[in-house]
């Protein structure tokens, strides 16, 4: 079982690795396998269509490098031609002038409308914005209620006139576009900077209701008109964004559910049925669970390959805040990692759930994909119990272990002597890895690691998954290949990071100006990668 | 490097913590850094729902439309669709290497699932093959049957009505996919078959979901058991329902939860906890695990988690009036061997179907 792309692709290209060329036939079984990906992730047929279509031309036209095999090399244009579909004119949202901006949500039942007014609105307030939240959804029971307890959260006032259904009738009261109309007078008077006007869910296919929507959008007339969409959805996305494009004529697409594990291929037919950016990811059912789209990261996933900025961003969710400031400022002061800091890192690490999907979360673990699924949870329970049965002075200076402490610590923690030298040699491997690192003075190197070029990459036997995503963004980041060079630049990067103004919040759904800081991780873990043993 | 080094997993340990101790303390203190102590917002405390008092009399509730009906329907919406495709290129007789591409396209574009296509693409041909003769469209009816089941036991495992045997029936399923309208016209079907019903709103997360229940409880004018504030454990909720239903002596106890994802662990534990909870007092009859129709392929994963949390027992495929052709259906019945039991086909309180593979089939096929 092949579990994503480019493992297939890999597979496809056994034997390949001497070829310069791909031929015809090559280009055909990858082709296939890169459908097959597309259509398990729900990408909609016709998108695949075209999409293969362009593949197979770029493919076709292009020299295999001598840094990559055929097949990373494919993933790269797969990859490139995604991020291209999905991320063509990323925009903020279009204000208005004069007076509030009015901003309409429409979207099928269920994809989750009330809930992302409710976020929208909270994303709004803290730019500084003073939303209005507009309930003109008195079809499902109880919207109107849902909507003020999210805005009562959120601590953005609600217009509701209308009760909505609650209890007593099953025939809908009120007029929706009436009451979106008086919203949006009530905002001008209480001088409201933005209007949000959640409407109820309704199918493509409900003549009626589309009517509805466009007579609401024909009262308010909205400066932005988001389609909401849950990342789950099948098929069906064509035909559902095709009936919004010509009911309401949506400016703007909200991804909602994308903390599930779908793949979200929805995004890409969405994106090209309709030709509208994708504005929004809603990834939670908090209110802060709402993040600015980006393309590169969505079409990782799309390809289910290594999620590196997924786990930083729950690194960054679980991790105690003052801790890892402190671990950062030590690590860029020089200062040794210590079996303490080990401890307490390791701790975190274990809020953050299954160390198993962790790991698969990291770029290039395909590799050891069966060493991960036999990895024993409670190993990391030993590991805690045999730095717990060191002295103080112990974890911070591991040079003084000699035999006898050794063996005191085994005995403490009821494992062997051996699991502790073994522990304290990978530790001193580790250390000396980040003491060179927060020196800036290069990466450690080892055999076969050339540099910052994807071919580079290679050291690790076997395709390396996260090739293709990586390679354009270094390129845009003007990062240099020369390892020693780069570490140098990143630790500009972070001084700057330190004393500078920052970037705005709220891009850890991808490339902010961070990205360089967020890299040293992942070339840190292919360092890492040689002391496998592999 | 240490050749002799034979790498155990507890050096993968030391690596990945050491490398995930740099991630994390980068990214977090850049986001330190970049939210600032000021930004951070905290979020309110969960609010207290505004609540509305209980409509006292329940209103005078109807009979539900009578199956035979609603299935015609089921089927109009249904040949319209998937049907009218395979009808137009199965009755053109011989099929050529074109007619198989587009047969395949309209399997996948019915979320039908790239394996099970070719699966049933494969039994196809094979059987075309043995008998060249063979009316192609009779073959494909034939395969898609076989595929459905129609031998598995589609209805509710509930006993004859008046016996307050308070059989509980949970309804799980991830968010949005309308279980809380199912939960509703399950009742009513139920209380239109005389049985007593006790809701639970188990669902003590959502702003005002226990509100929406209680809209349909008083539409179908049967009793809700709700907690008093947002945010309670919903297990004990389920729990003080189901108390309620068997001191009650009603019939079916109907537990509503709250929508959650599949790779959410915590709350999947969650599930089981109610699932448990509501087994001390009578172990549950049925699971349901509702379906959003235009789901694609990770419906089946929600169906394979689902299933192992809390037993899944039958499935119900909801938002089938729309455009989705529902061939999610196939896909999870072949992978799990749970058969779907009821189809929603609207807002309304009775468009809920139950599901028959055969009539089924024969609507894809718009005979």
């Amino acid at each position: 079982m092949f579990a994503n792309l480019s493992d297939r692709l890999t597979a496809t290209f056994k034997g390949l690795r001497g070829k310069g060329r791909l031929s015809e036939a090559d280009i055909d079984g990858t082709i296939r396998e890169i459908r097959r990906a597309l259509l398990d992730a729900d990408v909609a047929v016709p998108v695949v269509k075209t999409f293969t279509g362009n593949i197979r031309e770029r493919a076709l036209g292009a020299e295999v490098s001598g840094a990559l095999n055929p097949g990373q090399q494919v993933v790269k244009i797969v990859n490139e031609e995604l991020v291209s579909i999905l991320g063509g004119e990323a925009r903020q949202l279009r204000h208005a002038k004069t007076g509030p901006t009015v901003i309409m949500l429409a979207g099928l039942q269920g994809a989750g409308k009330t809930t992302l007014a409710g976020k929208l609105a909270h994303h709004l307030k803290g730019q500084g914005h003073t939303p209005l939240l507009v309930a003109a959804d008195l079809q499902r029971p109880n919207a109107v209620n849902q909507l003020q307890v999210v805005g009562e959260r959120a601590g953005v006032p609600v217009f509701a006139p209308e009760p909505g259904i609650t209890r007593d009738g099953e025939r809908v009261k009120g007029n929706p576009v009436k009451v979106a109309k008086k919203g949006v007078k009530e905002a001008e008077q209480r001088q409201h900077s933005v209007v949000i006007v959640d409407t109820a869910g309704r199918l493509g296919v409900d003549q009626e209701l589309m009517r509805q929507a466009a007579d609401i959008r024909k009262a308010v007339e909205p400066d932005e008109i988001l389609f909401v969409i849950d990342a789950m959805i099948g098929q069906d996305a064509v035909a559902t964004a095709q009936a919004f494009q010509q009911g309401v004529d949506v400016t703007g697409v909200v991804l909602t559910k994308l903390d599930g594990d779908t793949r979200g291929g929805a995004a890409l037919s969405v994106r090209e049925v309709t030709g509208r950016p994708i504005l929004f990811a809603s990834t939670g059912e908090k209110l802060d669970d709402f993040e600015v789209f980006h393309p590169d990261r969505m079409a990782s996933r799309i390809l289910d390959m290594g999620d590196i900025l997924t786990l930083i961003e729950k690194a960054e969710k679980s991790f105690d805040q003052a801790e890892a400031a402190r671990m950062a400022d030590k690590v860029s002061k020089g200062e040794d990692f210590t079996l303490a800091d080990f401890l307490v890192q390791m701790q975190q690490l274990k809020n953050m759930g299954s160390m198993k999907k962790m790991l698969g979360m990291l770029p290039g673990m395909g590799q050891m994909r069966e060493q991960i699924e036999n990895f024993d949870e409670r190993e990391l329970t030993r590991i805690e119990a045999i730095v717990q049965s060191m002295t103080p002075s112990e974890r911070d200076n591991p040079k003084i272990l000699n035999g006898s402490r050794r063996s005191r610590i085994a005995a403490g923690s009821g494992t062997q002597v051996s699991d502790v030298n073994s522990l304290v040699k990978r530790f001193e491997d580790a250390q000396k890895m980040m003491r060179a690192m927060s020196k800036g003075g290069g990466m450690p190197q080892l055999p076969g690691q050339g540099g910052g070029a994807p071919g580079a990459w290679g050291g690790m036997p076997g395709g390396k998954k996260s090739k293709g995503k990586q390679a354009p963004q270094r390129k845009v980041k003007g990062k240099s290949g020369n390892p020693a060079k780069r570490a140098q630049q990143e630790a500009a990067a972070r001084n700057r990071a330190a004393t500078g103004p920052q970037a705005p919040a709220g891009s850890a759904f991808g490339l902010g100006q961070q990205q360089q800081e967020d890299f040293d991780p992942s070339q840190l873990q292919q360092d890492l990668g040689k002391y496998l043993g592999r | 490097m240490d050749v002799s080094w034979i790498p155990g997993s507890a050096d993968l340990v030391v690596v990945i913590v050491a490398a995930i101790a740099v991630v994390g303390g980068a990214g977090a203190a850049l986001a330190a850094r970049r939210r600032g102590p000021s930004a951070r917002v905290d979020e309110p405390a969960r609010a207290s729902a505004p609540t509305t008092e209980p409509a006292t009399a329940p209103e005078t509730t109807t009979a539900p439309e009578a199956p035979e009906s609603r299935l015609s329907r089921l089927r109009g919406r249904l040949g319209g669709g998937l049907g009218a495709s395979l009808l137009a290129l199965l009755s053109k007789g011989t099929l050529s290497d074109d007619d198989w591409d587009e047969l395949e396209e309209t399997l996948l574009l019915a979320d039908v699932g790239a394996s099970a296509t070719d699966d049933i693409l494969a039994a196809l041909k094979a059987r075309l093959r043995a008998n060249p003769d063979a009316d192609p469209r009779a073959v494909l009816r034939e395969v898609l049957i076989e595929i459905v089941d129609p031998s598995l036991d589609r209805a509710l495992a509930l006993g004859p009505a008046g016996q307050a045997a308070h059989e509980p029936i949970i309804v799980v399923g991830v968010n949005g996919v309308g279980k809380t309208t199912t939960v509703g016209k399950i009742a009513r079907v139920l209380v239109a078959e005389d049985r007593s019903v006790v809701l639970a709103a188990a669902d003590t997360f959502r702003a005002a979901a226990a509100d929406q229940l209680e809209t349909w409880g008083a539409r179908v004018g049967v009793p809700v058991v709700r907690s008093e504030r947002e945010g309670a454990d919903p297990a004990s909720v389920a729990f003080e329902a189901a108390d309620r239903a068997r001191e009650g002596g009603a019939d079916v106890l109907l537990v509503d939860t709250a929508g959650r994802l599949q790779n959410k662990a915590g709350l999947m534990d969650e599930l089981g906890k109610i699932v448990r909870v509501v087994s001390k007092v009578t172990p549950p009859v049925e699971v349901l695990l509702v379906l959003d129709a235009t789901t694609g392929q990770n419906g089946l994963t929600q169906a394979r988690v689902f299933a192992e949390v809390a037993n899944v027992t039958g499935i119900v495929l909801t938002k089938m009036d729309g455009t989705a052709k529902g061939g999610i259906v196939v896909a999870v019945q072949r992978e799990l061997g749970v058969p779907v039991k009821l189809i929603g086909l609207g807002e309304g309180a009775d468009d809920l179907a139950p599901f028959d593979a055969e009539q089924f089939v024969d609507g894809l096929l718009g005979s």
